[in-house]
């Protein structure tokens, strides 16, 4: 589901196979043990993650299908509250890495998937395919409260907000990159990629510690760290009801 | 004081007659019972709420001089909570309200007035004539709190609100846009009207469940939301004094 290699000093997770990655229990498990692996493996030296994924999607967020097919309502509650705080725990992970992290987008990034690609530092994406888009409102899903500070934090115009999770607008890499939303903009997802081991290298050579890194990561989304502890939309009944309902 | 009209599938809200539509309790009472009127025709179906003006202004705030016609100083300190209560509880509407929102603003939109027009989720403006302006620095009445957190949900440059908030800019709608304030400019009054309408059709065309919608903008707004149960000048006895000696 996902891979992970080393190449020089970079460390490189990709989402493999040609499917949606959805973000289920068995791929966010995956992408915890990766990043485990990854702040063991730094040790000290100077280095940085990129994230990215093989096939037409990024991620299109998570795994709807399997958490609606547990039987009773009561089974797809259990399955999207373990799923979130997979996710949750996914991004607690990725806001304390010791090192810089990049998201090489090479595919659509939705909903969940835009989220996980938001909570990289740096965001390259190809400009020929694919777009950046909250599904929620085209399917009458409720968004958690965690989802919207990712966004205060990473988006800094409240139109560019709006549009994205008020009018579910589906963002090329262009128009990403003119509302500052990513970094840069590339022809393909092997330029995107390239476009990326290059960041990195850049960033690996300033030989920043990798620990103060972190910690003036954290400091910077601190509001992110403390909303991201729980999700209303899985344990508040209210919510959650609304959430099985509409699946 | 304010007429409500059903086109299509949209609701226009029309402050009406050639004055300053200053948010008396009679104007505010009657775009309250509007917005309850709409909420509750809403059930029939996606919608959008375009809020407009006739004549020279949108609206040109607080009505300072009713206010202050009630003879003594506790009777005007009575009179500009009623007007501040009645207003925090529209603004919670606009919030709550289950459709997106569309202000079209034909004529100057000051202080309480400019608020106002900024609680919608989309401003068009006329460029021809108008401004927006927060007047209070020049006329040295302090400024609420629920008023600077409806400033920093929507205007994301911090030297765009110092501008409109600590230098009194009066912005034309082509100075709006430029800021980010506002989402288009359009040659005359009338156009403007057009236009929103023709975005609300647009946007109802999405078919978005109100309520989810309404849900999400809650959420966004969460920061608004938490300040409208209390007008930190008028109910601190402090602030109070110093208020009505400018007044």
């Amino acid at each position: 589901m996902c891979s992970l290699e080393k190449r020089g000093s970079l460390f490189v997770l990709t989402l493999t196979g040609d499917d949606q990655h959805r973000l289920n229990p068995t791929l966010l498990d995956a992408i915890s043990a990766a990043l485990h692996r990854v702040r063991s493996e730094a040790s000290g030296a100077s280095t940085a993650l990129i994230t990215t994924a093989y096939g037409k999607f990024f991620s299109n967020g998570y795994d709807l299908a399997w958490g609606k097919s547990g039987g009773p309502a009561a089974a797809t509650k259990d399955r999207l509250i373990l799923m979130s705080s997979k996710f949750r725990s996914v991004i607690r992970e990725l806001i304390s890495l010791p090192m810089p992290t990049i998201a090489a987008v090479t595919g659509h990034a939705s909903a969940g998937g835009f989220i996980f690609a938001l909570c990289h530092d740096y965001i390259l994406m190809r400009k020929d395919k694919g777009f950046l888009y909250m599904s929620e409102l085209d399917i009458s899903l409720p968004v958690p409260a965690w989802f919207i500070t990712v966004l205060e934090a990473k988006i800094g115009s409240p139109a560019a907000r709006r549009d994205v999770m008020l009018r579910a607008a589906k963002l090329t890499a262009e128009a990403a990159v003119d509302r500052g939303i990513i970094q840069s903009a590339h022809d393909s997802a092997e330029e995107t990629v390239v476009a990326a081991l290059t960041l990195g290298e850049k960033l690996v050579s300033k030989k920043w510690d990798g620990q103060v890194y972190g910690q003036i990561r954290m400091v910077m989304l601190a509001d992110l760290l403390s909303t991201v502890s729980s999700d209303e939309t899985g344990e508040d009944p209210v919510h959650v009801n609304v959430v099985v309902s509409r699946l | 004081m304010c007429s409500l009209e059903k086109r299509g599938s949209l609701f226009v809200l029309t402050l009406t007659g050639d004055g300053q539509h200053r948010l008396n309790p009679t104007l505010l009472d009657g775009i309250s019972a509007a917005l309850c009127s709409v909420k509750s025709e809403a059930s029939g179906g996606p919608s959008a709420l375009i809020t407009t003006a006739q004549g020279n202004f949108f609206s040109n705030g607080y009505d300072i001089a009713w206010a202050k016609s009630g003879g003594p100083a506790a009777a005007t300190n009575d009179r500009l909570l009623l007007m501040s209560s009645k207003f925090r509880s529209i603004i919670g509407e606009l919030i709550s309200l289950p459709m997106p929102t569309i202000a079209a603003v034909t004529g100057h939109a000051t202080a309480a007035g400019f608020i106002f027009a900024l609680c919608h989720d989309y401003i068009l403006m006329r460029k021809d004539k108008g401004f927006l302006y927060m007047s209070e620095l020049e006329i040295s009445l302090p400024v609420p709190a629920y008023v600077i957190a409806v400033l920093r949900s929507k205007i994301g440059s911090p030297a765009a609100r110092r501008d409109v908030m600590m230098r009194a800019a009066k912005l034309t709608a082509e100075a709006a846009v430029d800021r980010g304030i506002i989402q288009s400019a359009h040659d005359s009054a009338e156009e403007t009207v057009v236009a929103a309408v023709k975005f609300g059709e647009e946007l109802v065309r999405r078919k978005w469940d109100g309520h989810v919608y309404g849900q999400i903008r809650m959420v966004m707004l969460a920061d608004v939301l938490s300040t409208l149960s209390y007008d930190d000048i008028l109910e601190d006895p402090g602030q109070l004094e110093k208020l009505e000696s400018r007044l």
